[in-house]
């Protein structure tokens, strides 16, 4: 498709202030001009068309957006692409794949920790930087620590089911 | 979300030259973790012209001075500060308050400073389609006549009953924490009990801050010994939900007796509500359940509830009472 003004869309989107900016995601880099606004969520989804990070509330309230900045879990959402240059991101593209599944990714599959699926991605991610966090043995620390992680269908039983069992607490 | 100038602010310096009153532009705005600023961009509740992101200014370490006096850089993230060996050993309130607010996810990127200015969840604010003089000054608030179960029944005017919906800033008013800016005329510091602004007629001034000033660190006194501190939160949900009431407590134990206490309230007041009256019954005197609960009952005094949250003033006197017995239990 030509843009009107005959140059590429990246070239028309930094004479427009579009900010050049290198994201670093599952270890790849890409040079990308930036309109400022962009989202982080937005930018994996709509120009790195990495589309496994999902887009609920678009208000960091339910962690379906979460990914990995820098090991640490966070609302892709609520960041700014160009303020996340510099970072390694990590999303559900880069977590595991269809023939090596992440320990987690298996065990939401036997565990059947989902319905419709939409919250899944981001409720592995978030499981995986728990992993290496602080938590206790119990199921309700567990809990504790996925509160920022909304599941309409209501499977949570069985997300925490997975997470123990992975965290060998099962 | 309305378009805005981006720049990293390479130190200090130029953050707060860009942020000046005679800087480049009208309305600036820092971007620490974002948590808050970006949600309220995309609603265009605020529409910076500039944002200033400070992320790359280091500002990141919890010290502890000489003196014993910890100092809280302005970007230390609120999970971090939570689990600083430091403040889980010094101030186990601000620890307790920092797990209680939000999310993993956000508390990964909220920051010490950011959390500072934290925004009402005042429904009324967040809608632009609605009245609010904290947002439009002088449009009229929807939240008096409307939906204010969450809101506050301390400190409000007739103009505004938002709350501040932080748990951190209530911990930090009864640490008596004291906020360090740099601004265009130089560095200065204001304690937290100066730092927040009741409502009054000019809602939209919630901070004694001036205009191009950045906070670079927080800092606490040292605790003397014999101190114990607590935090409690009611809310309607068991995790992830504003507070309905919550109470810091800071008590130092002296002989068997009270020798100083220190008591903020939260989520019942326009400001984190530091409860001097009750601080004054229990300074000198033994631990007992009587003297908790007048001093619970003393801090809910003047309260000014609406139609919706007249039960707040049951709630926070009780959430006070727990906070109280479960820090320093009566002999």
């Amino acid at each position: 498709m030509s843009h009107p003004s005959g140059d590429s869309p990246q070239q028309a989107l930094q004479a427009a202030g579009g900010v050049p900016t290198t994201l670093q995601v599952n270890g790849k880099h890409h040079a990308l001009i930036l309109d400022p606004r962009a989202t982080l969520l937005d930018t994996l989804r709509e120009t790195l068309h990495l589309t496994g990070t999902k887009k609920g509330c678009d208000h960091g309230q339910c962690g379906a957006c979460t990914v990995h900045i820098d090991g640490r879990r966070a609302n892709a959402c609520l960041v700014l692409a160009v303020a996340a240059r510099g970072c390694a991101i990590t999303t559900i593209e880069g977590l595991g794949s269809a023939g090596n599944l992440h320990p987690l990714q298996a065990a939401f599959v036997a565990h059947d920790g989902y319905q419709c699926g939409y919250c899944t991605a981001g409720q592995i991610m978030s499981a995986a930087a728990l992993l290496h966090e602080p938590c206790g043995d119990s199921d309700d620390e567990v809990r504790e620590l996925m509160s920022g992680n909304l599941c309409r269908c209501g499977a949570y039983a069985n997300i925490v089911d997975a997470i123990q069992d992975v965290r060998g607490k099962r | 979300m309305q378009a805005f100038h981006y720049t990293r602010a390479a130190d200090i310096a130029e953050a707060v030259r860009l942020a000046a009153p005679d800087g480049p532009a009208d309305r600036v705005r820092f971007l620490a973790g974002g948590t808050t600023l970006v949600d309220l961009m995309k609603l265009d509740v605020e529409t910076p012209t500039h944002v200033v992101d400070i992320n790359g200014l280091g500002l990141d370490q919890v010290d502890v001075l000489a003196d014993g006096t910890a100092r809280v850089g302005a970007l230390v993230r609120n999970a971090d500060l939570a689990r600083h060996p430091h403040i889980l050993g010094h101030y186990p309130v601000l620890a307790q308050a920092l797990l209680s607010g939000a999310s993993a996810q956000l508390r990964n990127m909220a920051t010490t400073s950011g959390n500072l200015l934290q925004r009402t969840r005042c429904v009324y604010f967040r809608d632009r389609a609605s009245r609010c003089n904290k947002r439009e000054p002088g449009s009229g608030c929807d939240a008096i006549d409307g939906y204010h179960r969450n809101l506050a029944i301390l400190g409000g005017s007739p103009h505004c009953i938002a709350t501040n919906p932080s748990d951190m800033n209530v911990a930090l008013m009864a640490l008596d924490a004291v906020v360090h800016v740099q601004g265009p005329d130089g560095a200065r510091a204001i304690a937290l009990r100066d730092f927040y602004l009741l409502p009054g007629d000019t809602p939209q001034r919630e901070t004694t801050l001036r205009q191009g000033e950045l906070i670079t660190h927080v800092t606490l006194p040292p605790m003397p010994p014999g101190t114990r501190s607590g935090y409690l939160k009611l809310r309607d949900r068991a995790s992830y939900e504003f507070a309905l009431a919550s109470a810091a407590v800071v008590l130092r134990e002296h002989d068997g007796r009270i020798a100083a206490a220190a008591i903020a309230l939260g989520g019942v007041g326009t400001r984190p509500w530091r409860c001097p009256q009750s601080e004054q019954l229990l300074a000198g005197q033994p631990a007992s359940a009587e003297r908790y609960a007048q001093a619970a009952q003393a801090a809910v005094q003047g309260a000014r509830p609406g139609s919706q949250n007249g039960f707040k003033i049951e709630l926070a006197r009780r959430c006070l009472s727990l906070a109280l017995y479960t820090t320093l239990p009566p002999q």
